[in-house]
């Protein structure tokens, strides 16, 4: 049995000016899972993910990713284990072209010349923006961009892809089409996110962040059918939205 | 106002170029211990700051201008050796870009602006430190003061410079006194913007301001139930025990050994105070110098052969001084480092 | 000209000048402006010399007289120290148009004109034909030390953003009718200050974290070898070696 994509014990963190968002995070993800992080506003979500690639450190508690340590002298290999996904696509798209921006990754761990290239295009194909690879990442819609920043973290061939808020601010078509690219893909997933319908779509499981530690660890289904949970922890289902009526793919 | 090209003698330029190339060789090293992760994108930032402060310009006596320095800002915010290195990114990319400043008198606009500016503000901001309490707060006001006094430092120097390398004569006295007064003021408008700027990020993000490194409670991590959780990461960057003096003191000296040196090597028209010598009559006095025996005491304008000479001894003694003293840095330098490596 | 507005000194184009790697274009201003400075003022038709060099390089590269002519517009501080300078120096005096003037004042004067205008020429003509990426993977490729080049890079960068909030700020403000005089203004600027380098510090933190993210270390990663031909470096030899032949005659007749 090989070690879990990502295991966390005991994560606890405080913010320089005292306040403290992790009071011991623990929970682990199998390879191959697709997971959903739920939690309200304010949770410590952003907070936790910052943690997987060491970005965020200083506080205590563990973190491993396909049992390799999160620490100083792993960051290299760790952050091509881990590919995060920012809310915001226009943060990570700061390069002329999509295929500069693809590029970038790679080129970091050292590759170049064709190899480069075919990781560009192998990357872009896995979501669907072959076709843009010369294009200016601004000339592209909201919805491209999103696809495109996937890209830029699949061509690093991550451990897990770790989404922030992947479905923010996307129209129905483009939902859609994001959501088979990331079925199409065979990697393990978390995914941070306020889109309990697209949550309850993708992720069998789902992590509940509420208090700065892990409230509930149950699959998706369950979770969205209990109401006082739901209430308890701020999570609100859409209007009309009835979980169990729903055909769910995730099962 | 960033000195242009011509407008210091060959000289005096290759001199302060060769005082900023050491500074900034000694920075590079120095800095590492400043520097972690995110402090890179942090002295970006300082630049970009530092670059748009300098494009506040205040018309100035004599037919100059002045500006806003923002080295004092620069090195309370990322530690003076990385201050030394943004502003010496700030004034490269103003000449080679922006055609604001002269490439060959970049030596001289590091050495003035990047160099004396957070010399002068760094040293002051920690004085000022030491008698306040020890609390992040206290940043500000000694900020304040630092950078009120970089401003009327850097354009002291400039003159010292001046008069030793400038285009023509111009009065000592009266140069000095203007380019002072007009400083100062504008020292007051530095430090006011110096201090708002600190005091909105150390209230806000502490962890962004060097200055401020220390001074924080340390923090205390709990579980749910309010039990003490021992921290396993120690992220507590270290302060470069190495003081700054040594550069002070290495810049300023090569900086006034190059007055001294070169004052013998003085154009042969009156300097502003030989003019006013000559005018109250003490002239007479001075015949007999001792310098007036060197055969290269009097040499004509910059264009002679002789002075081509005269400048070459000059240089070569300069740039002596300066390998000479980068070279007991760094050998200080080494060993410190393997002391404590 | 403002901090932010690096794209707009350049100017779009396909001429050989454009072409050239940015690094081969950097030593050839640098060895051009030297030679300039090393110059005997007194030489006045070298001057007029340069200028026709430099003319040159702004016609191949296909740069308007009026483009070149606004961004001097940074000179102006030092044109009038130059032009005081007659005016203020010590020394034998010479009359000129009825005025007297100092000769040494005037000769200095000119020597600043001169040295100052050509170096700002040939900056511009620098930033025109290259742009912001090529200049600093130039100076990677220079070897200029990493992390000048990092805090160079992250200025850049951050400069758009700076702009782009204060002109957010500027909204904000004006929509909530504010209209002052200099002093006023001149309070809001320094109260502002603060909250515009966190806003800015924010924004592009998160940039910064996707770069960490994808395994930013430090080095500008170089996506496409810039490999100068002979040709090329000829070609930019050549503004720097004219000019050191006039300035070796100029040194000889002086």
């Amino acid at each position: 049995m090989s070690a879990p994509s990502l295991d966390v014990s005991g994560l606890a963190f405080a913010y320089p000016d005292g306040h403290q968002a992790l009071f011991g995070v623990d929970f682990s993800i199998e390879r191959g899972e697709r997971v959903a992080l739920l939690g309200p506003n304010g949770a410590g979500k952003t907070t936790l993910v910052l943690h997987l690639n060491g970005i965020l450190t200083g506080g205590a508690g563990d973190v491993r990713v396909a049992g390799l340590a999160v620490a100083k002298e792993n960051l290299r290999e760790i952050r091509r284990r881990v590919g995060i996904v920012f809310q915001d696509p226009d943060d990570q798209l700061f390069m002329p072209t999509v295929r500069d921006d693809v590029a970038f990754g790679p080129a970091n761990l050292g590759i170049s010349g064709s190899e480069l290239d075919e990781r560009v295009h192998e990357a872009l194909g896995k979501v669907g923006m072959a076709e843009f690879v010369d294009r200016a990442p601004h000339h592209l819609s909201y919805g491209q961009r999103r696809r495109v920043a996937v890209a830029t973290v699949l061509a690093m061939r991550p451990e897990i892809l770790v989404l922030d808020e992947p479905s923010s601010n996307l129209d129905p078509a483009s939902r859609r089409e994001l959501a088979d690219v990331l079925r199409s893909l065979d990697v393990t997933v978390l995914m941070v996110t306020h889109d309990l319908p697209y949550a309850l779509e993708l992720c069998p499981r789902s992590l509940v962040l509420s208090g700065g530690v892990i409230a509930h660890d149950a699959p998706t289904h369950e979770l969205l059918a209990a109401e006082a949970l739901l209430a308890q922890h701020r999570l609100e289902l859409p209007f009309g939205f009835d979980p169990r009526a729903t055909r769910t793919g995730a099962l | 106002m960033h000195v242009p090209d011509g407008f210091l003698d060959v000289p005096t330029s290759l001199a302060t170029g060769v005082v900023a190339a050491g500074a900034i060789a000694v920075a590079l090293k120095k800095s590492r211990s400043e520097l972690n992760e995110k402090a890179a994108p942090m002295a970006g930032l300082t630049a970009a700051f530092v670059f748009a402060a300098q494009m506040i310009n205040f018309p100035v006596g004599v037919g100059t201008s002045g500006h806003l320095m923002g080295g004092a800002l620069a090195a309370v915010l990322v530690g003076p050796w990385t201050a030394v290195l943004v502003v010496s990114v700030v004034m490269m990319v103003q000449a080679l870009v922006f055609a604001d400043g002269g490439l060959t008198a970049l030596g001289t606009n590091i050495t003035l602006i990047g160099l004396v500016t957070v010399l002068v503000g760094w040293s002051v901001t920690k004085l000022v430190l030491a008698v306040l309490p020890k609390r992040p707060a206290s940043v500000v006001p000694a900020s304040f003061v630092g950078a009120l006094l970089s401003v009327p430092a850097a354009a002291a120097v400039f003159v010292l410079l001046y008069s030793v390398g400038g285009a023509t004569e111009l009065p000592f006295g009266a140069l000095m006194a203007t380019m002072l007064g007009w400083h100062t003021i504008i020292g007051l408008g530095e430090a006011f913007i110096t201090a708002a700027t600190v005091g909105a990020v150390v209230a806000v993000r502490p962890d962004l301001v060097y200055a401020a490194r220390g001074m924080s409670q340390h923090l205390v991590l709990r579980t749910p139930d309010g039990q003490e959780i021992p921290a396993t990461a120690v992220e507590v960057a270290d302060e470069p025990r190495r003081s700054i003096w040594p550069l002070a003191v290495g810049g300023l000296g090569v900086t006034l050994v190059i007055a001294g040196a070169l004052s013998f090597f003085a154009s042969s028209n009156p300097d502003g105070l030989e003019y006013v010598a000559e005018d109250q009559g003490f002239i007479a006095a001075a015949e007999d110098s001792a310098v007036a025996g060197w055969s290269l005491a009097d040499y004509g304008e910059v264009g002679g052969i002789p002075v081509g000479v005269a400048g070459l001894i000059g240089v070569g003694i300069t740039i002596l001084i300066g390998l000479v003293l980068f070279q007991l840095i760094a050998r200080r330098d080494r060993d410190r480092d393997s002391v404590s490596a | 000209m403002g901090a932010g507005h690096v794209h707009r000194l350049y100017r779009h184009g396909h001429t050989p000048v454009h072409r050239l790697p940015a690094h081969v274009k950097l030593v050839s201003l640098l060895a051009f402006v030297l030679v300039v400075v090393a110059t005997p003022r007194e030489a006045f038709w070298a001057f007029g010399a340069y200028a026709a060099l430099l003319a040159g390089v702004a016609v191949t590269a296909r740069l308007p007289l009026p483009f070149i002519v606004k961004r001097m517009v940074v000179e102006v501080p030092f044109v009038v120290f130059a032009l005081l300078l007659p005016f203020l120096a010590a020394g034998p005096d010479v009359t000129v148009a009825g005025l007297s003037l100092s000769q040494e004042g005037l000769l200095a004067g000119w020597n600043i004109l001169a040295k100052g205008t050509l170096g700002v020429v040939a900056s511009i003509l620098l930033a025109a034909t290259t742009d912001a990426r090529a200049l600093l993977l130039a100076l990677q490729r220079l070897r200029v030390p990493p992390v000048l080049v990092e805090i160079t890079a992250f200025m850049v960068r951050y400069a758009d953003v700076i702009t782009g909030e204060m002109n957010r700020m500027k909204v904000a403000r004006e929509s909530r009718g504010f209209s002052g005089n200099v002093g006023r203004r001149l309070g809001v600027v320094a109260t502002s200050a603060g909250a515009l380098f966190i806003r800015s510090y924010e924004r592009g933190e998160r940039v910064h974290l996707a770069m960490l993210s994808r395994g930013y270390t430090g080095a500008l990663p170089v996506l496409e070898v810039q490999q100068a031909q002979t040709v090329q470096w000829v070609g930019a030899a050549l503004l720097p070696f004219s000019a050191l032949v006039v300035s070796v005659v100029a040194w000889m007749t002086v």
